[in-house]
């Protein structure tokens, strides 16, 4: 079917609850092949429950989804060779080494005896895990566990690696060698689902939905999110942001108002014509000078843009 | 004042855990009430109904009397009844009979010869209860509803201990003991098993690759059959050298049944793995199996003093027939052919809790 071999994923109004819990709910994606897809939302969207729906660990109580051409509602075995998953918490064996755990891994998928050894000594250097070869899962660092976890997630070669919150446990530094380590293997032809909720990280996804209390309220390209907010996003230099972003808030035409540091990041709808001056105005006429100017969405503009509009009244969500 | 608050909360969130805690909470009410009534009944020393088997090869009009005398003290169950006295010892050796009862051809001139015993009673003596309650059959008077007892006999029978003649409690206790430390042990390791992987995260990961669930219980029990058995050496060793506790029958027997027991219990426990959510509860289960299993075995108390719901709860646990086999091997010199059906039962069991074990297993998180 030429539509599945397109997709690695397509899933059509999929839907969980837990007892009166909806924790995803009408969800239709299209995971294309070969690229990261990133699932971005905040703790309890829903980004575990889809995952662990796809890869046939918790049954979907409505709708479908096919993961490389395989219903998850029906009968996964045929599925779990073909894909790789890391789960959110440390799931190896604490108690084991690094290379027992990698040849348990290997003896799993059936890596033969004679690809094993060497298979194993290519990750160890390239997951960087060379020097830690003999020492108890257990006792790593969190980034040492999670390149340990993801080098026995890509062991067999899968052709779909399902990643949960990989990387909410380690470091700045640790996380961008992680995201190398993603694009090589996107490179190689992998398709890959991550669930984060960074922005930075989301950004480096070539495609991404976005996720809030169980509803997918955008997807596409990040590009193409940030141009299609509907949103005009301006920046606020104020000598007293604390008292500018209360006054902008009770503004009925500002959407919503995010500090950082001394800036302000505005967000206005398109509709509203000159929103420089409209703010500029508000604000001086409080006594409260300040320097203004457009700037372009960023993705965490995007997820406020997004979520603010499902709980503004009377919003179409 | 304070300090009060704080240790009212540290109360008060532990009654809402235990609340939340199903089979903890099931344990706290089942384990008292169920095992009381349960030992209330079954722990009685009276022993009646033992089985037991009659050899009457005087076939008299008196010798017929004193059987019936003797069925009605109801202290022998003396259904069965068998031409010789070798009849008797192979029953006994099976474990078919417990007491036999023997009355020579000459039965009735012996009845008014005080020098010499009327009958015989064959008895078990592995176990000191049944040999104690023989003894007490023995000095009870018998009335010969005949002229010629005007002076009744001191002993009509004479009781005649098999297989531990010098009443050595070692002896009588360890090959029991071999089935207590077995299920202890066994059923442990494989309880928490499940639940320890699921605890610990392993299992999500786990049941997402290719290992069926079939792979993953069998491959968790087999190495503990293998410790299982190196345990019975380490017993077999200890009671030899220690104890003198004899192998009368073969020793490649006994670990052939010992193998089928441990499979059981390891079973067992990767069933109760199934069921628990957290280690704990795990273990809870196996004392809740294990408490019985001491009591309701024939370990302690004799199997036939106990009252038939007893016996029947004793017979659904795997170790009361490994303590059958073990006995009989170890003490009375039994082969595996004389015992196949308690062999059998535990190969049964064995699967069936295997079988439950692996179908219960989900490979699903919901």
């Amino acid at each position: 079917m030429p539509a599945t071999a397109e997709f690695a994923i397509r899933a059509r109004g999929l839907t969980r609850k837990f007892g009166d819990l909806v924790a995803v709910k009408d969800l239709d994606l299209d995971v294309p092949r070969a690229g990261i897809y990133g699932f971005l939302g905040p703790n309890g969207s829903g980004k575990s429950t889809t995952i662990r729906m796809l890869c046939g660990l918790l049954t979907p109580t409505r709708g479908n989804a096919t993961v490389l051409g395989v219903d998850v509602s029906g009968n996964t075995e045929a599925l779990k060779p073909r894909i790789g998953y890391m789960t959110q918490k440390f799931s190896l064996y604490g108690d084991l080494t690094v290379r027992e755990n990698l040849e348990f891994i290997a003896d799993i998928y059936s890596v033969r005896r004679a690809e094993r050894s060497a298979r194993i000594a290519e990750l160890l250097r390239d997951y960087d895990l060379e020097r830690q070869v003999n020492q108890l899962a257990g006792t790593m660092s969190g980034g040492q566990r999670q390149r340990l976890a993801l080098a026995c997630a890509v062991l067999h070669r899968p052709e779909l690696l399902l990643l949960d919150e990989p990387t909410s446990a380690v470091d700045p530094r640790s996380r961008r060698d992680f995201w190398a380590k993603l694009f090589e293997l996107s490179d190689a032809g992998a398709t890959i689902l991550v669930s984060t909720h960074y922005m930075d990280e989301a950004e480096r996804c070539h495609r991404l939905a976005i996720l809030d209390r169980g509803v997918k309220v955008a997807d596409g390209a990040p590009s193409e999110l940030q141009q299609s907010t509907g949103m005009t996003v301006v920046e606020v230099l104020s000598e007293s942001p604390t008292r500018a972003h209360a006054l902008l808030v009770e503004l009925r035409e500002v959407s919503s108002v995010t500090q950082l540091g001394i800036r302000l990041r505005v967000l206005v709808p398109c509709t509203i014509a000159e929103p420089q001056d409209l703010i500029s105005r508000a604000l001086a006429a409080q006594g409260l000078p300040a320097e203004t100017r457009v700037v372009g969405a960023s993705l965490e503009d995007v997820f406020v843009a997004v979520t603010e509009a499902r709980q503004a009244p009377g919003a179409a969500a | 004042m304070n300090a009060l608050i704080r240790l009212l909360a540290v109360m008060r969130k532990e009654l809402r855990q235990l609340r939340r805690d199903r089979i903890t909470f099931a344990m706290i009410v089942g384990i008292p009430i169920g095992q009381i009534l349960l030992f209330g009944y079954a722990i009685n020393t009276d022993v009646r109904y033992l089985a037991a088997a009659v050899a009457d090869q005087a076939d008299s009009h008196l010798s017929r009397q004193f059987i019936a005398e003797l069925r009605q003290t109801q202290v022998l169950n003396l259904d069965d009844s068998v031409a010789t006295p070798e009849q008797l010892e192979r029953m006994l050796r099976s474990g078919a009979i417990s007491v036999g009862l023997y009355i020579p051809p000459d039965f009735d001139r012996r009845v008014i010869d005080a020098r010499r015993p009327d009958a015989h009673l064959l008895v078990d003596g592995a176990d000191p209860t049944i040999l104690g309650v023989a003894n007490q059959l023995a000095t009870m008077p018998i009335a010969f509803d005949t002229w010629r007892t005007a002076t009744p006999p001191e002993r009509a029978l004479e009781v005649r201990p098999y297989y531990n003649p010098e009443r050595r409690t070692a002896v009588y206790v360890v090959p029991g003991l071999i089935g207590v430390i077995l299920t202890l042990t066994m059923m442990l390791f494989t309880a928490v098993a499940i639940v320890r992987e699921r605890e610990r995260g392993n299992l999500e990961l786990l049941i997402n690759t290719p290992v069926s669930t079939a792979q993953l219980m069998v491959g968790k029990v087999v190495p503990y059959i293998g410790i299982g058995l190196l345990q019975l050496a380490l017993i077999i060793a200890v009671g030899d050298l220690l104890f003198d506790v004899p192998i009368r029958g073969s020793v490649f027997e006994l670990y052939v049944a010992a193998f089928a027991f441990i499979a059981a219990n390891l079973a067992l426990g990767l069933f109760i793995s199934t069921i628990a959510a957290t280690q704990f509860q795990a273990m809870q289960v196996t004392f809740f199996i294990l408490l019985p299993s001491i009591l309701l075995s024939g370990f302690v108390f004799p199997f036939a003093g106990m009252p038939t719901f007893a016996q029947f709860l004793g017979e659904l646990l795997p170790i009361t027939h490994f303590i059958r086999l073990t006995r009989g091997i170890m003490l009375r010199e039994a082969s595996l052919s004389e015992l196949s059906s308690e062999l059998l039962l535990l190969v049964l069991f064995a699967a069936v809790a295997m079988a439950a074990a692996i179908r219960r297993f989900s490979r699903r998180l919901d």
